[in-house]
């Protein structure tokens, strides 16, 4: 089935192990997974299911045992790229707030200038172009979510990989948050793979919820959310879909003998 | 209001000092040649600086402590930001490190007169053997506690080449570290200076040297004081060199 579907992520049969003290764990077996381009994809599961593993194999952080990854070049040929906003900021303290918006950059052929300009483009997209001359200690958690965001997207990358982003903020930043990634994404129309544990959150952002459970990790669900954005939050598909995967979660949970 | 009382305070423990150390040998409690009182300082200071002495010295002992540190602490950043970045370079160098390490620094005073003579060449050979291990295992040790993470974002962000990885990563979150190691490594060389010179390489240590076999004991102070204001002048400029390049620190 997989190998028909034209995505612009497709990971086939992928399984991920590591032996610590001589004790293998597998965290992924067999895991097929295809990402369409200009899709919102997000992963759900318990902590520790191996969620996160899945972007870093993406993001060339971590090596598969086995299984392929296979990522669709651009129209013209060119390979396409990933960017990677983690759970905490780590931005660089040692940098202005620009600077760490236009860390990527540095490695592209790009003037000084250019690569200025291209930072404070990002930090008007995320509403914090006043800030650009900070350092990272004088900023809020949700302003340092909001610039490795626009560090993120200032590579202009083909998928946005964010793992568990706004997991450390209180909840009405996260709130704040959710809607602007909503907002930039419309206005960038990137592909988003987006790991939470939060199931509201999943279904509040997502196009497609896949919950990942057991261990090692397979997929135990799998919901479409065809609702158009910007959405209200207690709109009753969102709720309906968070049920089910809420059920879903609940009876693998008690099926493992693990009470997360 | 307690600002103000410790810095009365500690003028009013320096008058004290002071009056006891010019009481002392006018009471006739100290033998005058031995112990000469502060105000037999300024006309033996004053002396001192018109032969050309003073001058000389002082630029001899600085000439030394310069280029010694610039040495010692150019290799020792190196070797240690190497020994802390690859694991295979720390397995190979332990060995080494474990029997050069213990060696006092004094204690290669044999072999610098054997290599380079009674010349500026020893003495700065000496004060950088001191140097370079105290900035070597700063260094190490800064680039060992370097936050994984960071380095992770760098690789995720396509800088994964060594030296990728130290310019963008590892280079700027050891520099605290570094920079403590050199703020002792300063007064490390200061003590070494003085004893490259004692042994005889012209500077502050040798015509402290030359009064005390005279039995200038005034003269004597005057050097010993002069040492202190230069290794003072030394740290206060290092701190605000420090404190720019660590700007960004909370």
């Amino acid at each position: 089935m997989a190998h028909q579907m034209e995505g612009l992520i497709r990971l086939d049969g992928l399984a991920l192990a590591f032996e610590r003290d001589g004790t293998r764990t597998e965290v992924l077996r067999h895991l097929d997974l295809t990402i369409e381009r200009g899709e919102f994809l997000a992963l759900v599961g318990p902590s520790g299911v191996g969620k996160s593993t899945v972007l870093r194999v993406i993001a060339g952080l971590a090596h598969p045992s086995s299984g392929r990854i296979s990522v669709a070049p651009r129209a013209d040929g060119t390979p396409s790229s990933v960017a990677m906003v983690f759970q905490d900021a780590r931005l660089l303290p040692w940098r202005r707030v620009i600077d760490n918006v236009a860390f990527g950059l540095e490695r592209l052929q790009l003037t000084k200038s250019a690569r200025r300009a291209r930072a404070l483009e990002m930090l008007d997209l995320v509403r914090l172009e006043a800030l650009a001359e900070r350092f990272p200690h004088e900023l809020s958690g949700g302003q340092r979510q909001r610039v490795a965001l626009a560090r993120a997207l200032a590579v202009d990358p083909d998928v946005l990989l964010m793992d568990e982003p706004f997991s450390a903020l209180d909840p009405v930043t996260r709130h704040t948050l959710q809607d602007e990634l909503v907002r930039i994404r419309a206005a960038t129309a990137k592909t988003v793979l987006f790991v939470t544990h939060d199931i509201d959150e999943a279904v509040y952002l997502a196009d497609r919820a896949i919950l990942l459970s057991g261990s090692p990790a397979r997929i135990a669900d799998e919901r479409r959310i065809d609702l158009p954005h910007p959405r209200r939050r207690d709109h009753h598909a969102l709720v309906a879909a968070t049920e089910h995967i809420h059920r879903r979660f609940a009876g693998d949970s008690y099926a493992d003998g693990d009470g997360v | 209001m307690a600002r103000v009382n410790r810095l009365a305070l500690a003028l009013l423990g320096l008058v004290v000092f002071l009056a006891l150390w010019e009481a002392a040998p006018r009471l006739g409690l100290v033998n005058p040649a031995l112990v000469p009182g502060p105000s037999s300082l300024p006309k033996a200071f004053v002396k001192e600086l018109i032969s050309g002495n003073w001058g000389e010295a002082v630029v001899g002992s600085l000439g030394h402590y310069a280029v010694g540190l610039v040495v010692g602490i150019g290799l020792g950043a190196i070797f240690g930001i190497l020994t802390g970045m690859y694991r295979t370079i720390e397995a190979l160098t332990a060995g080494v490190i474990r029997v050069l390490r213990p060696v006092p620094g004094l204690a290669w005073v044999p072999f610098a007169i054997i290599w380079f003579g009674v010349s500026p060449a020893a003495a700065v050979f000496i004060i950088a053997v001191g140097v370079f291990w105290i900035v070597f295992f700063a260094a190490f040790g800064a680039v060992r506690s370097v936050d994984r993470d960071l380095i992770e974002l760098a690789a995720a962000f396509g800088y994964r080449s060594g030296w990728a990885r130290l310019v963008k990563v590892v280079l700027p979150a050891a520099t605290p570290g570094i920079l403590v190691g050199v703020r002792t490594a300063l007064g490390q060389a200061w003590m070494s200076v003085v004893a490259a010179e004692i042994f005889g390489v012209a500077g502050l240590g040798q015509r402290m040297m030359q009064a005390s076999s005279l039995l200038a004991s005034d003269i004597v102070v005057v050097y010993m004081l002069t040492m202190a204001a230069l290794y003072g002048l030394v740290d206060i400029a290092f701190l605000g060199l420090s404190g720019w390049l660590t700007r960004w620190k909370a």
